[in-house]
């Protein structure tokens, strides 16, 4: 069995930007593995632009933005090894099947998980009506469309205004089919204004909101779907159920961490976000385990997965070398609370932590013209105003660990969206 | 010119096969489906009954009883996933105690063995997740599992080795008497045939009703169902029926024989038979109900739902036998549960008669068993990587949420009636069935199967033709 | 003197934006964070643009498809007329990620470019 100091189980954007940093701090001996054909994960069907403005200052197509970490990998000489499954995780040892390969088990001392999120599937919306041909998940459908080469059919409605589903409804435009509307169950889209500007106005396609797909119609390949409006607690509205022809539905309801591995080896998990519970070095609930990008919890920009996988590499990379730290200060919960629906990471330990550390979070709902208050006890250290917070678009406040350090007896930090 | 035609491939027509594919005998198996198994067959609940339901002396009460005495060995010998977990019929209120008394009586007439009455404590400790509502239940022990699929794939591809022939896609628009038996139309041509076996599940009465002054009327009755993620399988260990009552006939929680959990069906009389779509009403009656069992039910770990519609005949009972006034047409009609369960033994029943009726005999050759898809994530560390070092093609997995590989997918699509479809790998191989149904594994899985069967990818279906899943090349 | 809202496509933040137009003119622009929204809000109010991206055929490659985009933002009236070209173009392995794969394409004066590195099969 071969041994590895850092195996990063995940070729995507996370899997590459931590790998990256874990060699730049000094680790020579790790590995990724990557289920696909190619490095770059989602991003390669992801060819439209808008990409890399944080990281790089311009935009950038999935694929370029995966290639510049790709070159910088291959210039590292990082290992990585394709189309290799890992099947089972335990006591650090990480199997994995491949064709070229085999069955192969390493020994890891630091794991970091980079698996990324799937895609709900129509079953968990419980979607009556026929289960013909022409149902997928938009995610699917890009791959089809765009590596593949496929059209998977000439009129669509998209169920779900999540950001995939906004670009697809640009993409099936511009391949020639007529995407008749997109229905959003809540009463705000959970994509990114800039994407209903340019993928649905820019071609006329009407957004619904308040609504949802309450029917199927058609036993071998769809024929169209039933729409109706949804009340405030989004059951739908007897009456209003209206026909819509089509050929094609597409679903973006929702991505979920893919934590099978993760829960296989006891990683503790959030139910908030279905990640593991991480604290501020992003280490999971199991030592020298971290975690991080879409397997962690779910991202609206891939900066931020880069930015986010990078400290776990950093992370895995100092545990390799010095071990876990000793630490005189003690973990202190990062509490979520008036309107803040979760924070990531779950603790911050100031002697464990970096000179900052970067805590992500969504709202539970719209709010305007607000603050994010962040409170040291019922100390408020941070106050900053927001024209409007959407769950949709996630939140970032950084930490100091002089604040921390100066902060005497803090032991809890809250997190609130406040009118003042 | 056939000596049996037996219409439907679900797993009535196929155990009939496979039990006549011990003779010699020209049998022939039409359905009108491109795959075995796709129509009540594949959307039921798995389940093989103790057979404490049924009314004493029915034909439900006996193919139940001695369906599930065979099952275990035929599961064996076709290499079917099948689990002998018990079953229990759950009562909710002291005053229908009297009434799971008689069910307990019924059963016992009826031969089940080992049936006991436990007290809600006895059924806590046995199902900690069950309500504590529960006041009694009995306790089946011979209650089962089965993988509804693999067995009926299972029959089906035994009897194809021992020499069946199989013709899917094929319609049969009539039955007529002939000089030597009977004519069918179909909409690939005639066929001429001595014997019919009629096992054409929702559409049997249709059938029979062509041939026979003695009428029988099957309503589709619609079940629907949903499947939960693999990480609750364990939540309940057993069947969990409820007393049939005032509420109905119950839903049952089952944990499947793959680890899922499994919930439903709804009864609902339909006319349409090819009603197989889900209600809203019905997903959350489902729920709603499968809580008054197992209350903490994660109804938010749902992965799909599904529909069958079973063939209830309006004498509540199967029909089996020769038709009146058709001699040589035999009926295995109105089978619906315990129709999964009793499959085996309407398979020997109809099979006796009709080598009664051609006096035929035992082939030597008879190849009693078969071997199903070897399934990566079945075995163990060992067999995994022999499995690899055979093939590589094992070491590509395909489908992550059920660990399917592509060796796995290549057997599927080259085994004895082999799958072309989506929806046949599927139920061969389980790839899509998983908790992201399919997202990740579908292009992939189309790939294969353009490799594999020379297609081109407007030509790839999930199911029957129509069912393509790709308009055209960009 | 007419006012316009539109939201700003340059970043994710998407600022809701107020142009102030007179003649076909933008007179001012409010509502932005930063100089890219008053750009934009200039731009898509006189003449919108956007970068087209899409993918097309290899011959002889590790992948069947290469991603692609214009090099420049094309006028947003131009958009499927360039998807049109795209859709006729077969390129051959392999392919470096920046290639040129069509020159000007549909007359915007824009190069379809390669976004990724296709290798021989």
């Amino acid at each position: 069995m071969e041994n590895i100091d850092v195996i990063i189980i995940g070729g995507g954007p996370a899997g590459l930007a931590a790998a990256i940093e874990a060699k730049k701090a000094g680790v020579d001996n790790l590995l990724i593995l990557e289920r696909d054909s190619d490095l770059g994960g989602i991003l390669n069907q992801c060819i439209h632009n808008g990409f890399g403005l944080h990281t790089f200052q311009e935009e950038l197509t999935g694929p370029e933005y995966a290639g510049r970490f790709i070159k910088e990998l291959k210039a590292l000489q990082i290992p990585y090894k394709l189309n290799t499954m890992v099947i089972e995780i335990k006591d650090k040892i990480v199997t994995a099947v491949s064709r070229q390969e085999g069955y192969v088990e390493y020994k890891a001392k630091a794991i970091i998980l980079a698996m990324g999120c799937r895609e709900r599937p129509r079953g968990a919306l419980n979607i009556p009506g026929f289960r013909p041909a022409g149902i997928y998940s938009a995610g699917t459908a890009q791959r089809l469309v765009n590596i593949e080469g496929f059209m998977p059919g000439r009129e669509v409605v998209i169920l779900g205004s999540g950001d995939i589903g906004l670009i697809m409804a640009r993409r099936m435009t511009l391949e020639g089919a007529k995407v008749k509307l997109v229905a959003e169950l809540m009463p705000y889209s959970g994509g990114l204004k800039r994407n209903i500007v340019q993928c649905l106005d820019d071609y006329g396609i009407p957004l619904k909101l308040s609504h949802t797909v309450t029917g199927i119609d058609g036993k071998d390949r769809l024929r169209g779907v039933f729409i109706s409006r949804v009340d405030e607690a989004r059951k739908p509205i007897a009456g209003t159920e209206e026909y819509i022809s089509c050929d094609t539905l597409l679903l973006s309801v929702g991505l979920i961490p893919e934590n099978e591995l993760s829960q296989d080896m006891g990683v503790e998990i959030e139910p908030l976000t279905s990640g593991p519970v991480v604290n501020e070095s992003l280490e999971t609930s199991q030592e020298g385990i971290y975690a991080c990008g879409n397997v962690l919890h779910v991202h609206d920009l891939v900066d931020y997965v880069s930015e986010e996988a990078g400290h776990a590499g950093r992370s895995a990379a100092q545990y390799v070398k010095n071990g876990r730290p000793e630490t005189a200060g003690k973990d202190i919960p990062l509490i979520p609370s008036d309107g803040i629906r979760y924070t990531v990471p779950r603790t911050v330990n100031a002697d464990r932590m970096e000179e900052t550390a970067v805590i992500r979070m969504r709202t539970d709902g719209v709010y305007k013209n607000c603050y994010l208050n962040v409170y040291f006890g019922a100390d408020r250290v941070i106050h900053k105003k927001r024209m409007v917070m959407t769950p949709g678009e996630m939140e970032e406040i950084t930490l100091k660990k002089q604040d921390l350090k100066a902060a005497a007896g803090l032991d809890r930090i809250i997190f609130r969206v406040e009118e003042q | 010119m056939y000596d049996v035609t037996v219409i439907g491939a679900g797993v009535t027509g196929c155990a009939i096969a496979r039990e006549l594919s011990r003779y010699e005998v020209k049998v022939c198996v039409i359905d009108r489906c491109s795959d075995i198994c796709e129509g009540t067959s594949k959307a039921n609940s798995g389940i093989v009954h103790a057979g404490h339901d049924a009314a004493t002396g029915s034909w439900k009460a006996k193919m139940n009883l001695e369906g599930n005495r065979m099952m275990k060995q035929l599961c064996e010998d076709l290499d079917v996933s099948f689990r002998q977990n018990g079953s229990l019929v759950l009562c909710f209120r002291e005053e229908d105690k009297g009434a799971l008394e008689k069910l307990y009586e019924k059963g016992c007439a009826n031969g089940v063995k080992g049936l006991q009455q436990l007290s809600a404590s006895e059924v806590r400790v046995m199902e900690p997740a069950l309500s504590n509502k529960t006041v009694a239940a009995l306790y089946a022990p011979t209650g089962g599992i089965v993988c509804p699929f693999e067995l009926t794939m299972a029959l089906a591809e035994n009897a194809f080795v021992n020499g069946t022939e199989f013709m899917l896609e094929t319609e049969v628009l009539s039955v007529k008497k002939a000089e030597q038996g009977y004519e069918l139309e179909t909409d690939k041509g005639k066929i001429l045939t001595k014997t019919v076996v009629n096992a054409a599940g929702v559409y049997a009465d249709v059938f029979h009703n062509m041939i026979s002054e003695e009428r029988i009327h099957i309503t589709p009755r619609r079940g629907e169902y949903c499947l939960l993620d693999k990480k609750d399988g364990g939540i309940v260990d057993k069947t969990i029926f409820q007393l049939p009552g005032a509420m109905g006939k119950g839903i049952l929680v089952t944990p499947t024989v793959h680890g899922n959990l499994l919930t439903g069906p709804t009864a609902s009389d339909l006319s349409d038979k090819e009603a197989v779509d889900t209600s809203a009403e019905g997903l959350s009656q489902v729920l709603d109900m499968a809580k008054i069992s197992v209350p903490g039910l994660p109804v938010r770990d749902v992965i799909t739902s599904f529909a069958g519609l079973r063939a209830h005949e309006d004498s509540d009972d199967f029909v089996l036998g020769e038709a009146k006034g058709a001699p040589g047409f035999y009926d295995a009609a109105g089978i619906e549960s315990p129709g999964l369960t009793s499959a085996p033994a309407i398979g020997k029943y109809i099979a006796d008669l009709v080598v009664e009726k051609l006096g035929i005999v035992e082939k030597t050759t008879f190849i009693h068993r078969r071997k199903g898809v070897i399934h990566m994530k079945m075995c163990t560390t060992q067999e995994q990587k022999r499995l690899i070092e055979v093939n590589p093609a094992y070491g590509n997995i395909i489908c992550r949420c059920e660990m399917v590989s592509e060796g796995e997918i290549l057997d599927a699509i080259h085994r004895p009636l082999g799958a072309t479809t989506l929806d046949g790998i599927k139920r061969r191989t389980r790839a899509g069935m998983g908790r992201c149904q399919a997202g990740f594994c579908t292009p992939k899985t189309m790939e294969i199967l353009m490799r594999e069967l020379s297609l081109e990818p407007e030509h790839i279906r999930k199911k029957g033709p129509g069912s393509e899943l790709i308009a055209k090349r960009r | 003197m007419e006012n316009k809202e539109l939201i700003c496509i340059g970043c994710p933040m998407g600022c809701a934006m107020t142009a102030c137009m007179e003649g076909g003119e933008v007179v001012s622009v409010s509502g932005n964070t930063c100089i890219r929204g008053e750009r934009y809000a200039r731009k898509e109010l006189t003449d919108p643009t956007r970068i087209v991206t899409s993918s097309v055929r290899v011959r002889g490659g590790r992948i069947p498809m290469v991603s692609v985009k214009t090099r420049e933002d094309i006028p947003k009236n131009k958009i499927f007329e360039c998807m049109e070209k795209i859709r006729t173009v077969t390129v051959d392995a392999p392919i470096c990620e920046g290639a040129v794969l069509v020159h000007d394409i549909a007359g915007t004066g824009a190069d379809l470019i390669a976004t990724k590195s296709v290798e021989k099969a």
